[in-house]
């Protein structure tokens, strides 16, 4: 019989270690990262104690790479190599990318999403993205003192898939391991809600450099459940820059000459912008290439006459994510105010007057959106502390479906479904012997498959030759908790697994995030099997650790047969840790998994018969 | 009491298997099921947990969002009683209710082409009270007397009152924009 462990009240017998996490908020003007520390959650700061990392990333002739704050200052003097609101392209084409015409940059139409031609080669906002995740990753990483074990990204609710993918490309590419793809508001709620033990309904109104967020959500008794949400993922405070820079030159009569004015335009307009919040003029001045001075007065009055529509198009969304979530604005409790586009006060008043009341400004709308994803980082990789038993359920902002005959959309998850979500949807074969098939997916609201996005074309292989019409595949499409979206397919009469080959429609191929791997490890001089070896290491101890962990909790519900056969995976794959074959390990964290499998079925089981315990067994009728 | 992935979803939540349901009870059961299955609760544990989480919580959100619902949840147990009801294909109804259905057509169309959003407005309000009614013969024919080809024939006319209030939500949504 396997002796008890018992330990002292409030402490824990295992041998626990705190594991280094952060949480990064990947804004379109400003980035952060976050972290918890002995129970406070800080933003962390640079060297120079600026906490807000700008997202300008300048590749140089030189083959350096400056992020944040020097690559800002150079904008204006090297605006082609100097990539501002890369945000705005990700998992995109060109032709979703307003205004294009005006940013001064050579672009570039690849394959799925646009890139840009910089003095250092063709680059993908992916690899901008990466540039400035692992800037900040470093921060966390020198002021914790140890490599991160996972980060939290957050991304805008209602970035659809290959906006998603995208994001968590730019990680992996960074070298970092996504604990989480968070939506912005949600994480603005967590740390609202547990800064202010809020219950009820919430709405999120979260305006970012480029992007618009609402979502609604219900917190009960530490579950924060998203019950709806909506936006607009091309709409944010640099459309309003926008704006001003437009009527500033229409109204002095000048014409930007070059990328150079165009960029000092748009600061200048932001200064303003930024101005306008706490007085009634500014001034909006800038020197121009052809050596024309402009020099103009702005109002507030016109700044918010010039941008009333912009104010207008995000109410819509708002309108909506009530009716989706079956609500009114009188049952919202509170709106929680994020993103620096919200310190407008023509926003505040628009906010205001929708729903009836005052919207909640008492968190710094800058960073509250990286304090929630430090704070949700902290409990995944796997640091709950006593009380921490809140939990978060997201939805999926924008409908999945697959095109159809004509052209049409046949919806197979609706918005606003909480996450995770599989849908199965069963096809047939047209022809005699056929064996493979196409399945196109798209997301949106729209009937038409050309007015919806195009997400990926999977294409299934290997089914067996039957009569026409004899096969039935069975197709499953399955959103995660990153609201990304996998599909698998069988056959149902032959059981037959049909391969899927993906083509994403807005994304970048395995093959390409491989290369720019290697491509990127050359060039700053580093070792590919040395990386690729340390990257399994660093994968099996998390494996090894995770595991020891539940025996730890769970050991009981194994027999000594079983116990000994992972506890004999476990050595095996310490053993191969102490050698230097990446591909050996790898095997051998799959060995372990296996090995695993049964026992992760075993504790699932006991946990959720518990929760059924827990209640009265007399309710439960046979 | 197995917990399995394949239990109905009414054991799954721990409640009888009845049309009336006490929504705070599947509430706090979901809650309850989620805080041990949701991919959060995981993310720190080895691959095998953390698939078998994901499983799991798309499970109880299935099972949520299919009882949540009267009408998926009447459909569910009219499923679950053996009844070959074939919701997506049978379309044989009584000549009264094809009646119906075309007089609630006409009026739809009238007001959608009309872009008449008062009557519109209206025509949710008596499409509500309607499904109201509908509902709780539902909850007769289903929990008192079991007659599950009634409770069928209920279904597919409210399956009908739920295509066209999606109809005049949209038409809604249209003149809002």
């Amino acid at each position: 019989m396997a002796l008890l462990q018992i330990a002292e009240p409030g402490q824990s017998a295992e041998p626990h270690k705190h594991r280094l996490a952060a949480g990064i908020d990947l804004g379109t003007t400003n980035s952060i990262v976050a972290t918890v520390r002995s129970g406070v959650t800080e933003c962390l700061p640079d060297e120079q104690g600026r906490t807000l990392l700008p997202s300008v990333v300048r590749y140089r002739a030189d083959g350096g790479v400056d992020v944040g704050h020097e690559a800002a200052a150079a904008a204006a003097n090297d605006p082609r190599n100097t990539i501002v609101s890369v945000k705005r392209f990700m998992g995109r084409g060109l032709a979703d990318i307003t205004h294009h015409g005006s940013l001064p940059y050579e672009f570039v139409e690849g394959e799925g999403m646009v890139r840009i031609r910089t003095v250092q080669g063709v680059k993908s906002p992916v690899e901008v993205s990466s540039e400035i995740l692992a800037a900040l990753a470093r921060r966390a990483e020198a002021t914790l003192g140890g490599p991160l074990t996972g980060v939290v990204i957050t991304v805008p609710a209602y970035f659809d898939d290959a906006q998603r993918q995208a994001t968590k490309d730019a990680a992996r590419l960074a070298g970092l391991n996504v604990l989480r793809l968070l939506n912005e508001p949600t994480a603005a709620a967590v740390a609202y809600g547990l800064d202010n033990a809020s219950e009820g309904v919430y709405a999120v109104y979260d305006l970012g450099g480029g992007t618009f967020d609402i979502s609604i959500l219900k917190l009960s008794r530490g579950i924060f459940e998203v019950l709806a949400t909506n936006g607009d993922s091309a709409l944010g405070g640099d459309d309003f820059d926008h704006r001003l820079v437009e009527w500033a030159c229409e109204s002095a009569g000048v014409r930007p000459g070059s990328e150079r004015d165009m960029r000092v335009l748009f600061d200048a307009a932001r200064a303003a912008k930024e101005a306008l919040t706490d007085t009634e003029t500014a001034s909006l001045r800038a020197t121009l290439s052809s050596g024309d001075d402009l020099d103009v007065e702005v109002s507030r009055a016109t700044f918010e006459r010039i941008t009333a529509d912009l104010v207008r198009k995000t109410l819509a969304p708002v309108r909506k994510a009530l009716r989706d979530a079956d609500l009114s604005p009188e049952d919202v409790k509170g709106v929680v105010m994020v993103g620096g586009a919200t310190r407008m006060p023509q926003i505040q008043r628009a906010v205001a007057e929708f729903f009836g009341r005052a919207p909640l400004n008492d968190l710094d709308p800058d960073r509250v959106v990286a304090i929630g994803a430090a704070i949700q980082a902290n409990v995944l990789a796997g640091n709950r502390a006593e009380g921490d038993d809140w939990l978060l359920l997201d939805v999926i902002p924008l409908s999945l479906g697959i095109e159809t005959m004509g052209g049409l959309v046949e919806r197979i998850v609706p918005r606003n479904s909480t996450l995770p979500i599989a849908r199965a949807q069963e096809f047939t074969t047209f022809k005699d012997g056929q064996t493979a098939m196409a399945i196109h997916v798209v997301q949106g609201e729209r009937e038409l498959v050309a007015d919806c996005r195009s997400l990926a074309r999977f294409e299934l292989r290997g089914i067996p030759p039957m009569a026409a019409g004899a096969a039935r595949i069975r197709v499953t499409f399955q959103v995660d908790a990153d609201g990304l979206l996998s599909v698998s397919a069988q056959e149902l009469s032959s059981g037959v697994e049909a391969s899927i080959v993906v083509k994403p429609s807005y994304g970048l191929s395995d093959d390409e995030i491989a290369e720019m791997l290697r491509a990127g490890m050359e060039h700053a001089g580093e070792d590919m099997l040395a990386r690729a070896l340390r990257e399994q290491i660093v994968e099996a101890e998390r494996v090894i650790e995770a595991t020891q962990h539940a025996l730890w909790v769970d050991g009981g519900l194994l027999s000594p047969e079983e116990r000994q056969t992972i506890d004999a995976a476990i050595a095996e794959l310490q053993a191969l840790c102490a050698g230097t074959d990446h591909r050996a390990i790898k095997a051998g964290i799959e060995h372990l998994t296996r090995a695993t499998d049964g026992f992760a079925a075993r504790r699932m089981d006991q946990s959720i018969r518990s929760a059924l315990a827990g209640r009265n067994v007399n309710e439960i009728v046979p | 009491m197995s917990a399995d992935l394949q239990q109905d979803f009414f054991a799954l939540f721990g409640l009888p298997r009845r049309f009336r349901i006490e929504e705070a009870a599947l509430e706090a059961a979901y809650h309850d099921l989620h805080a041990r299955v949701h991919p959060d609760r995981h993310a720190h544990l080895p691959d095998a947990d953390r698939r078998r989480a994901m499983q799991w919580a798309t499970r109880v959100n299935e099972a949520f969002r299919t009882l949540k619902q009267p009408l998926s949840r009447a459909r569910y147990l009219v499923e679950l009683a053996g009844v070959e009801a074939g919701f997506e294909n049978n379309t044989a109804m009584s000549p009264e209710f094809l009646m119906e259905q075309m007089e609630w057509r006409e009026a739809v169309e009238e007001a959608e082409s009309a872009a008449d959003a008062t009557a519109l407005e209206h025509l949710h309000q008596r499409l509500r009270n309607h499904t109201r009614e509908l509902l709780g013969q539902l909850e007769r024919q289903i929990d008192a007397e079991h007659a599950w080809n009634d409770a069928a024939d209920t279904v597919r006319r409210l399956m009908f009152m739920e295509r066209l209030r999606h109809q005049i939500d949209d038409a809604l949504e249209a003149l809002d924009n």
